[in-house]
C-alpha cells in the first residue's frame, strides 16, 4: 500500500480544537501523515519476534539524541592538561559522573546505547537476511538502510575519541593511520582527517563536530528516507509473499492491519521488554565486562604510552578481524592497504545483497538446506571473527581469521550460484499465522 | 546442528581463553560495609594522597560514607580548606616524575581503569598492595611482582614490613615484620581497596539499588503492555 496522501481534509466539529486542527490539516498534511503512516498504514499480520528491531532502533535513536544533547551541555572536547595534570575532556567526563545531578546515569544511558544499538540494528539486519526483506521492490529500503549503519560506524567511531581515554586515543591513532596505507594520496590524507600529525586536539575538536552535528544529520536524513521508502512499498513478512495481491472491497490488504493501533500497542511490549534488558546492563553492569566500556580507557590518553593490546569496541571487531586477517602483499601494494579494502568491503558487500541473492522465494521458510546452512555458518564465522577482533594477535588467530573472511566474502560473491541451487518449497498465497 | 554450530560458536573462547597473567588474589572486601570504607578512606589520605591526587572526588562526597561534614574536615582533611574542594595532591607531578621516573596517577577511577580478563580492578589492587619486596637493584629499593620495576616505593611497609622474592620458590617471604600481623595488614589493604572501589563510582550502590525499582516498574509495565496488546488483538485472525 503506497502510503496514499489524498485523504479527506480534516473536518471540524466546532469545537476550538476542531477548528484549530481544520485550519493546520488546510495548511499541512497532518491527516494524511498520520493515516498515510500510521493509521491507516497496512502492515502484514504475520510479524513475529525479529519484527520488533526496527522500533527499537527507532527508540535507541531517540535516547541517544536526547542524552547526547544533556552530555553536550557538560563535556568538553578539550585534550589539554588541566591544574590536576589531567586531560579537561577526559575530566569533564568523570565531572559528568560524579558532580552533574543524574549526569552519571545520562552517561550510561547514552555508553549502553551506543552497544545497544548496534545489537538492535545487527538483530535488525538478520531479519533481512532472514526473510529477504532486501529483494524487489524494497532495495532502495536496503541500500538507505546500509547507509544508515555506515553513518552509525562513523558515529560510534567519532563518538569513541570523546571521552579521550587510552583506547579512544590509541583506536583512533589506528583506524586515522590505516587511510595512511592508500597508495599515493594516503599520508597526506591521514594528516587531513586528524588535523595534525598525531590524534590531538584538533582531532578531538573536529570529531566532537563530526559526532554531535555532522553524522547525526545525515543518519536523521537516511532513516528519514528508509522508513518514507518502506511506506511507500510495505513491509516484507515471514512469509515473503506480498500481502496486495489480495484486498477488500475498500481496497486493504486482506492480511494487513493498520499500523496503528496494532503495531503500537505490539512495539510497546517489545519496548518495554528491551527495556528490561537495556536496564538489567546500564544498572548493574554498564561496563558491559570491559565489552561496552574497555578497562583501558579509564586511564587518560597518553600520547607517550602506547597500550599493549588495542581491541576497537566489540561491534567492530569482526571487520578489525578482516583488516588483520590481510598478511600479504598483492600487486605491489602492502597487506595494510588490502586489510583496509577487505575491511571496508566486508561492510560495504552488504548493499549488494538484492542483487546477490537470485532464489525465487524470499523468506528462509521456503528456502532449502543450502541457505539455512550457508547462513547458519556466516552467523558463526561473523561471531568468531568478531571473538578474534578482541584478542591480541595470535598465529591461530590469524589462521582462523583467514578462512572466516574467505568464507565471508564467498557467501555474498557465490551468492548468484547457489541461492538457485537450494531446493524450495512453494510460497502460499496468502501470510500464515 | 544446533548444539554443533553452539559448540563452534564457543570452540576459540576456550581454546585462546588461557593466558599467561600473574595469577590475582581475589578482594574478600566490599563496598557496602561503611566501617570498612571509613577505614580505607583513612589508609587512603594518610598513605596514597601524599603523592596521587584523586581530582574528580571532592571531599564532602566522603560524608556519604556516613560521616559528618566537622569529622571529614578533622579527620581526613590535611591539605584543603574547603568541603567542596577536590583531592588534590601537594607534590608536584613534574618534580615526582623527576623523583620516581614516572608521575603518579591519578587514583580517582584506578579501580575501574585496573581490571581485566584476569580479574577485577579490586583484585589486582588487593594483590599490587600486598607484592612489594625488596630489590637493591631498583632505585627506591622495592620492585614489585604484580607491577614489574614499578616506580611507586612500598608505602605501607611499615605497616606490612619488608618482603623478599624467593627465586627458588618464586614466591614472597616476610623477612622483616612490620607492625602489623599478615593478616591484620590483609584487612587494612583489603579496606583501602574498598575505598578505592567506592571513590571509583560513589553512587554506584545508590544505582544498583535504583536499578531494582526500575526493573520492579518495568515489569508492572509489562503486564499492563502485554494485557493491552492482547486486548487490541483479539479481532485478528
Amino acid at each position: 500500500m503506497a502510503a496514499n496522501t489524498n485523504f479527506e481534509k480534516y473536518k471540524s466539529n466546532g469545537t476550538l480544537a476542531g477548528n484549530v486542527l481544520e485550519w493546520v490539516d488546510a495548511r499541512f498534511p497532518a491527516t494524511s501523515m498520520w493515516k498515510g503512516h500510521l493509521s491507516e498504514y497496512y502492515a502484514p499480520k504475520n510479524f513475529n519476534f525479529w519484527y520488533f528491531f526496527g522500533s527499537l532502533a527507532l527508540l535507541v535513536l531517540v535516547i541517544q539524541i536526547v542524552t547526547g544533547i544533556f552530555l553536550v551541555m557538560h563535556y568538553k572536547p578539550d585534550a589539554a592538561l588541566n591544574a590536576n595534570g589531567v586531560p579537561v575532556a577526559f575530566a569533564s567526563v568523570e565531572y559528568i559522573m560524579r558532580d552533574v545531578p543524574w549526569g552519571w546515569l545520562i552517561r550510561y544511558l547514552h555508553s549502553t546505547g551506543a552497544s545497544a544499538f548496534f545489537i538492535v540494528v545487527y538483530l535488525h539486519m538478520f531479519r533481512g537476511l532472514l526473510y529477504g526483506s532486501y529483494r524487489k521492490p524494497r532495495e532502495l529500503i536496503w541500500l538507505f538502510g546500509v547507509g544508515i549503519f555506515l553513518a552509525l560506524m562513523a558515529e560510534a567511531f567519532f563518538g569513541y575519541l570523546l571521552p579521550w581515554g587510552q583506547m579512544s586515543f590509541w583506536g583512533a591513532q589506528v583506524i586515522v593511520n590505516l587511510f595512511s596505507a592508500i597508495p599515493i594520496i594516503g599520508p597526506d590524507l591521514s594528516v587531513w582527517i586528524r588535523g595534525d600529525f598525531v590524534v590531538g586536539d584538533a582531532t578531538l575538536n573536529r570529531f566532537f563536530s563530526f559526532h554531535v552535528i555532522a553524522v547525526p544529520l545525515v543518519l536523521l536524513g537516511l532513516v528519514a528516507a528508509h522508513i518514507l521508502a518502506l511506506h511507500e512499498v510495505g513491509s516484507n513478512n515471514p512469509d515473503g509473499v506480498e500481502i496486495k495481491k489480495f484486498k477488500d472491497e475498500n481496497g486493504h490488504p486482506l492480511d494487513g492491519i493498520p499500523f496503528h493501533p496494532y503495531y503500537t500497542v505490539k512495539d510497546i511490549v517489545g519496548v518495554v521488554v528491551f527495556l528490561m534488558v537495556f536496564s538489567a546492563v546500564l544498572f548493574f553492569a554498564p561496563e558491559g565486562g570491559g565489552y561496552f566500556l574497555e578497562y583501558n580507557n579509564f586511564f587518560p590518553a597518553d600520547p607517550l604510552k602506547t597500550p599493549p593490546h588495542i581491541a576497537p569496541v566489540w561491534y567492530f571487531t569482526p571487520y578489525y578481524s578482516i583488516l588483520r586477517a590481510m598478511v600479504w602483499n598483492f600487486f605491489g601494494l602492502p597487506a595494510k592497504f588490502w586489510g583496509v579494502v577487505g575491511m571496508g568491503a566486508s561492510v560495504v558487500i552488504f548493499a549488494f545483497l538484492p542483487w546477490l541473492d537470485r532464489s525465487p522465494v524470499k523468506s528462509i521458510r521456503y528456502r532449502g538446506p543450502i541457505y539455512k546452512t550457508l547462513l547458519s555458518i556466516f552467523v558463526v564465522v561473523f561471531f568468531v571473527l568478531g571473538y578474534l577482533g578482541t584478542q591480541p594477535p595470535s598465529f591461530w588467530g590469524e589462521k582462523i581469521s583467514q578462512v572466516c573472511t574467505v568464507f565471508y566474502f564467498g557467501f555474498f560473491l557465490a551468492m548468484p550460484w547457489w541461492s538457485r541451487m537450494d531446493k524450495f518449497k512453494p510460497e502460499p498465497d496468502r501470510v500464515t499465522m | 546442528m544446533k548444539k554443533f554450530l553452539m559448540a563452534l560458536l564457543f570452540a576459540p573462547l576456550t581454546a585462546l581463553a588461557s593466558g599467561g597473567e600473574v595469577h590475582l588474589d581475589k578482594w574478600p572486601g566490599s563496598v557496602s560495609d561503611k566501617a570498612s570504607l571509613q577505614n580505607g578512606a583513612k589508609l587512603f589520605v594518610n598513605y596514597c594522597l601524599n603523592c596521587h591526587g584523586a581530582s574528580y572526588m571532592r571531599y564532602n562526597k566522603l560524608m556519604d560514607l556516613g560521616l559528618t561534614e566537622q569529622e571529614v574536615k578533622d579527620n581526613l582533611m590535611f591539605t584543603a580548606e574547603k568541603i567542596g574542594e577536590q583531592m588534590r595532591v601537594a607534590a608536584r607531578s613534574e618534580e615526582q616524575k623527576q623523583w620516581f621516573g614516572a608521575s603518579p596517577p591519578d587514583l580517582s577511577v584506578i579501580a575501574r581503569a585496573r581490571a581485566s580478563e584476569a580479574g577485577s580492578g579490586a583484585d589486582w589492587l588487593y594483590t599490587y598492595l600486598r607484592s612489594f619486596y625488596r630489590d637493591e637493584k631498583r632505585p627506591t629499593g622495592w620492585n614489585n611482582v604484580v607491577f614489574a620495576n614499578v616506580g611507586m616505593p612500598h608505602v605501607l611497609y611499615g605497616l606490612q614490613g619488608q618482603q623478599a622474592f624467593n627465586h627458588e620458590t618464586h614466591k614472597l617471604e616476610l623477612a622483616v615484620p612490620g607492625t602489623m600481623q599478615p593478616a591484620e595488614f590483609d584487612k587494612a589493604v583489603s579496606d583501602l581497596v574498598g575505598y578505592l572501589v567506592w571513590m571509583a563510582e560513589p553512587q554506584q550502590e545508590f544505582r544498583k539499588t535504583l536499578g531494582i525499582g526500575v526493573l520492579i516498574f518495568l515489569a508492572l509495565l509489562f503486564v499492563l503492555a502485554y494485557a493491552l496488546k492482547k486486548e487490541y488483538w483479539k479481532d485478528v485472525h
